[in-house]
C-alpha cells in the first residue's frame, strides 16, 4: 500500500487493477462448468438483476421516448418535416440510447446490488465458508451473475426500446395527432434490421457483459469493511458509466 | 422472499417478454414491415428515377401497398429497371396501371405511385408495368422555367 503514495505507484495502480480484473475474468471463465444447477442459479440471478429492474427500465424507457419525440417534433416541425420524427426516434434508440441508457440504469439498479452482495459475503467471510465446504465460490457466486448480466441486459434493452417507441407513439400520434401509418412506415422505411437494430443488440450484449463483470469484480475485491463495500459500490457505478460510454464510441466507430 | 419455483417462473416470463419485444421490434419497426415475405413482384422501366432508393414506398391512391425491392440499370435499353414487391392483399390491380415517381413534400423521400388503369386483367407476379413517368427533377424544372421566362421577354 505504501507504493501507491509515490508517483510511479499512483500511475501503476490503475494498470494493476486492470490486470487483476482481467485475470479475475479469466479465472471465472476457465472454471466454467455448465451444470443444471448452474443454469437454475443463472435463472435466479436473471430474476434478481433483470426482473427487478423492470420498473425503472419501463418508466425510464417510456419517458425517454416521450421527451425525445417532444424535442425532435418541435424542431422538425419548424422545417415541415415532423413526419421524420419516428425515424429520428427509432434510429437514435436502436443505435445508441437504448443500449447505453439501459446499461447505465442497470449499473445503478442491479450492478450496485451485486457488488454490495458479494462485498458483504466477502466481509462476513461467507466466501471463505463456501471454500471450506469445497464449493467453488467462483462457480457458485460469480459465474451465474456474469451469465445473468449477459442475458438480462439485452432483454432489458429490448423492453426499453419498445417502451420508448410506445412513448413516442403516445406523444406523436395521440398528443400531436400525427398519422400513425406515416409514423410506422417512415420508421420501417429507414431502420434496417441488421445494420441499425442488430448492431444495437450486439452493443447490448457487450455492455451487459461489461456491466456484470465490473459489478462482480468490484464486489469480489472489496475490502472486507463497511467502508470497503461502500467504496466498491461507488466504484462499480463510476467504472461502468465511464467504460460503457468509451466502449460505445469504440463499437460505434467499428460498426459504422 | 419468494420461493425458487416462483422466481424461475417470473424469470421465464421476463425472458418471454424480451422475446416478444424482439419480435415486435423486428417486425414492426424495421424495414420488412410493409410486405413481410409474401407479395408478388412487378417490374417497371423508367428513363430517370431521380433519388428513388430500394425499400421506398409503393402506393396507390396514397395508400402503401408495397415497396421497391431492387433498382438496376438495364444493359440493353439503358433504362432504370425497378423491381417492386406488392402485397398479396392487392392482387387485382389492373394490368394497364401506370407508375410514376413522386416526391413526398419538397425535400421528402421519393416513392412510386401507381395509377389504376381500366383493364379487367390483373397484374400478376413477374409482370411489367408499361406506362411509366420518370421522376420530376427540380433542376430540370428550374432550367425549363428560366428558359421559358427568358423566351417571354
Amino acid at each position: 500500500m505504501s507504493a501507491t503514495s509515490s508517483p510511479p505507484g499512483r500511475l501503476l495502480n490503475p494498470l494493476r487493477q486492470l490486470g487483476r480484473a482481467g485475470l479475475f475474468l479469466l479465472t471465472a471463465f476457465s472454471r466454467m462448468r455448465l451444470t443444471r444447477f448452474q443454469a437454475a442459479e443463472t435463472l435466479r440471478q436473471i430474476y434478481f438483476s433483470g426482473v427487478r429492474s423492470l420498473v425503472i427500465i419501463v418508466t425510464g424507457g417510456f419517458f425517454v421516448g416521450l421527451v425525445l419525440t417532444l424535442q425532435t417534433y418541435d424542431t422538425l416541425s419548424r422545417f415541415g418535416a415532423a413526419e421524420a420524427v419516428s425515424t429520428v426516434l427509432a434510429l437514435s434508440l436502436f443505435r445508441e440510447l437504448g443500449p447505453v441508457l439501459t446499461t447505465l440504469l442497470f449499473a445503478g439498479r442491479a450492478g450496485t446490488s451485486i457488488t454490495a452482495e458479494i462485498g458483504l459475503m466477502r466481509a462476513t467471510e461467507q466466501l471463505d465458508a463456501l471454500d471450506l465446504m469445497a464449493i467453488d465460490p467462483m462457480e457458485r457466486i460469480v459465474q451465474p451473475r456474469l451469465l445473468a448480466g449477459i442475458v438480462a441486459v439485452p432483454a432489458l434493452v429490448l423492453i426499453f426500446n419498445v417502451c420508448a417507441i410506445l412513448g413516442g407513439v403516445v406523444f406523436a400520434v395521440f398528443m400531436m395527432g400525427s398519422d400513425p401509418i406515416t409514423f410506422w412506415s417512415n420508421m420501417q422505411a429507414t431502420v434496417e434490421l441488421w445494420r441499425d437494430f442488430g448492431h444495437g443488440m450486439l452493443k447490448a450484449v457487450a455492455f451487459g457483459f461489461l456491466a456484470s463483470w465490473l459489478a462482480v469484480y468490484f464486489g469480489w475485491t472489496a475490502r472486507p469493511t463497511s467502508e470497503g463495500v461502500a467504496l466498491a459500490t461507488t466504484q462499480t457505478v463510476i467504472a461502468t458509466a465511464i467504460s460503457v460510454l468509451i466502449l460505445d464510441f469504440v463499437l460505434s466507430a467499428f460498426m459504422l | 422472499m419468494k420461493s425458487s419455483h416462483q422466481i424461475e417462473l417470473t424469470a421465464g416470463i421476463f425472458l418471454l417478454l424480451a422475446i416478444g419485444a424482439l419480435i415486435f421490434l423486428a417486425v414492426q419497426a424495421t424495414d420488412r414491415g410493409v410486405v413481410a415475405g409474401g407479395g408478388y413482384q412487378v417490374t417497371a422501366y423508367f428513363s430517370n428515377i431521380g433519388g428513388l432508393k430500394p425499400k421506398a414506398r409503393v402506393s396507390m391512391g396514397g395508400v402503401s401497398i408495397g415497396m421497391v425491392e431492387s433498382i438496376s440499370l438495364d444493359p440493353d435499353t439503358l433504362e432504370a429497371r425497378v423491381v417492386m414487391r406488392i402485397s398479396d392483399q392487392y392482387d387485382d390491380l389492373p394490368e394497364d396501371s401506370s407508375a410514376s415517381i413522386f416526391t413526398a413534400g419538397i425535400l421528402g423521400d421519393q416513392f412510386i405511385g401507381l395509377e389504376p388503369g381500366g383493364s379487367p386483367e390483373p397484374l400478376r407476379d413477374g409482370d411489367r408495368i408499361l406506362l411509366t413517368n420518370s421522376a420530376l427533377q427540380l433542376e430540370q424544372l428550374i432550367t425549363r422555367y428560366m428558359f421559358d421566362s427568358e423566351g417571354d421577354d
